[in-house]
């Protein structure tokens, strides 16, 4: 591991300053940075500790909604009562996500910054675009049993690893994000970008910029919600396939809906086709086998992922019978 | 065997990394005592000497140097790990992990996976179960770290030690630290009352001998003594 200057921050207005200087990242749970640090993939010069920056409430909104500071522990948004009432489908993507140990450390902006896991992206041994741009993609003709089929372009096929931050997209969550320039919201579905030719740029965030908080708009009442993952081994595994949906009805009727999956794209997926097959439909199999079939139309499947076009469908029409079931 | 030894030893019957080989006379510094030294050496002021040297080691003589540590980079780091405070000079890229085992001498917190993939380092800090091969030392100044090393109190095992001791709950017993932590913060974390549960709660310690049948009895005795 590189050698490194630690600072331990307790200002948040003075974190995008020193989150700025070149060489310098911000570290809260550290369970994705110092992971890479020590394969050597992440080299920070600097270190900004911001665990003890006061970002660890969960509070309900006026509006009905919650805002999510960025320092609160994966374990205790899952346990959150407010989050376990109104937004099921997080808690359980969270509490479906690593390990206990990883989720007492593991924090919501941290969450939403996790890096891929594909096996390329850790091995400095090999080319990798996302790690070392322009030096090519072994996992395209290499062993890509676990990467995307959505999202993919000829530089990257990583997968986005997050349980939390599909659940958060089919929430339609807003990233508050503090930087040189000031505050700034941005819808999470808008904040992560597709490879393209630049697999190195992930998200909207520039140096200094730093999450504070994630805020959930209210939600219709009776609105249900679900998050179904699909993996190798029943717990302590990333997903394979994921979908985690939230739905309105009336009565029969899909009244509105909002799908994203995980395990499958090159960021954490929201299919507004599977939604627009959703919406207004009779709950049935019929119309979900509709909306998984839009919301893997795109997909570009490789030599060894292709079982997840029918995994990832599956994984779908699963998830909305659960939810819609009374 | 190793092919290591395969290769070295009929050439070299009296090979001085065969343990079985090794004259008593040969050994200049043991393992435990070689680990124990560098763990007195990261001290700069403690309670009382974390090690236990026997009298038989003492009087060995060191080739290492006994003055502070000089690690360039290193910079005070204050620890309260089982309830003592111990200043450290430590460079901050030294792990929790490492920190434990090799500045403090308590080995009983293992080293697995090294990325959080096994558990086998889990300690608590401030009462919440953790990875400490995912942190590091020096972002826990303030914080309270238990160890396994510090799980029983005043002489009497804790609950979840004892239950696995009556359940035979490990084969090698390099994960039982690890396994033994978790369960302890599983007693005070939410978690449903059937053993699915309680997989589901261990499920972050890794067993390679494959005693998860009796990790999950003990948990679960663990849980009934309330």
């Amino acid at each position: 591991m590189q050698a490194f200057e630690y600072n331990k921050l307790n200002d948040a207005d003075r974190a995008s300053a020193a989150g700025a200087v070149q060489g310098a990242k911000f570290v809260a749970g550290g369970t994705t940075l110092i992971d890479l640090m020590k394969l050597n993939v992440e080299q920070p010069t600097t270190l900004l500790d911001i665990n003890a920056l006061p970002l660890d409430k969960v509070e309900k909104l006026p509006d009905g909604g919650v805002r999510i500071g960025a320092m609160v522990r994966n374990s205790d948004l899952a346990h959150d009562s407010i989050i376990q009432q109104i937004y099921p489908v997080l808690s359980q993507a969270l509490l479906s996500g690593a390990s206990p140990q990883l989720r007492n450390m593991a924090t919501t902006g941290g969450n939403l910054l996790q890096r891929t896991r594909c096996y390329y992206f850790r091995d400095t041994a090999y080319a990798c675009n996302k790690r070392n741009p322009g030096s090519g993609c072994s996992a395209i003709d290499g062993h890509n049993r676990m990467h995307a089929i959505l999202g993919t372009s000829e530089h990257c096929i990583a997968t986005h690893p997050s349980d939390m931050a599909v659940a958060m997209m089919a929430l339609e969550a807003t990233v508050q994000i503090r930087g040189t320039k000031g505050e700034r919201s941005v819808p999470l579905n808008e904040f992560y970008f597709v490879p393209g030719s630049t697999p190195n740029r992930e998200n909207v965030l520039v140096p200094g910029d730093l999450i504070t908080h994630v805020t959930l708009p209210a939600l219709a009442s009776g609105t249900k919600s679900h998050y179904l993952k699909r993996r190798d081994r029943a717990s302590y595994e990333f997903a394979l396939a994921s979908a985690a949906v939230v739905v309105q009805m009336q009565g029969s009727r899909i009244d509105g809906a909002r799908v994203a999956l995980g395990g499958v794209g090159t960021k954490p997926w929201r299919s507004l086709e599977a939604e627009h097959e959703l919406q207004g439909k009779s709950a049935n199999e019929q119309t979900f086998r509709a909306a998984a079939e839009a919301a893997l139309k795109g997909a570009r499947p490789l030599h060894d992922n292709a079982f997840k076009v029918e995994l990832a469908k599956r994984t779908i029409v699963r998830a909305l019978k659960e939810v819609t079931q009374a | 065997m190793s092919k290591r030894h395969d290769e070295v030893v009929p050439d070299n019957p009296d090979a001085a990394d065969d343990p079985k080989q090794t004259k008593p006379e040969q050994k200049g510094l043991s393992r435990r005592s070689f680990l124990g030294r560098m763990g007195v050496v990261g001290i700069a002021t403690a309670a009382g000497p974390l090690i236990h040297i026997s009298p038989a080691e003492q009087v060995e003589t060191s080739p290492l140097p006994t003055k502070p540590n000089t690690v360039p980079g290193a910079v005070p780091v204050t620890l309260k790990v089982n309830g003592s405070t111990h200043n450290l000079k430590l460079e901050p890229r030294v792990t929790l992990l490492d920190a434990l085992r090799e500045n403090l001498g308590l080995f009983g917190t293992k080293k697995g996976c090294d990325h959080g993939q096994c558990g086998a380092c889990t300690v608590h800090v401030n009462g919440r179960r953790i990875n400490s091969c995912l942190t590091f030392a020096i972002m826990h100044q303030a914080d309270e770290v238990i160890t396994i090393e510090g799980l029983a109190r005043n002489g009497e095992l804790h609950p979840v030690q004892a239950e696995f001791l009556e359940h035979d709950a490990y084969q090698c017993g390099y994960c039982t630290p690890g396994q033994m932590m978790s369960a302890a913060a599983l007693l005070k974390e939410p978690c449903g009352a059937d053993d699915d549960s309680v997989r589901e709660c261990m499920s972050g310690n890794i067993c390679r001998c494959g005693a998860y049948p009796n990790i999950v009895a003990a948990v679960q005795a663990a849980r009934k003594r309330g």
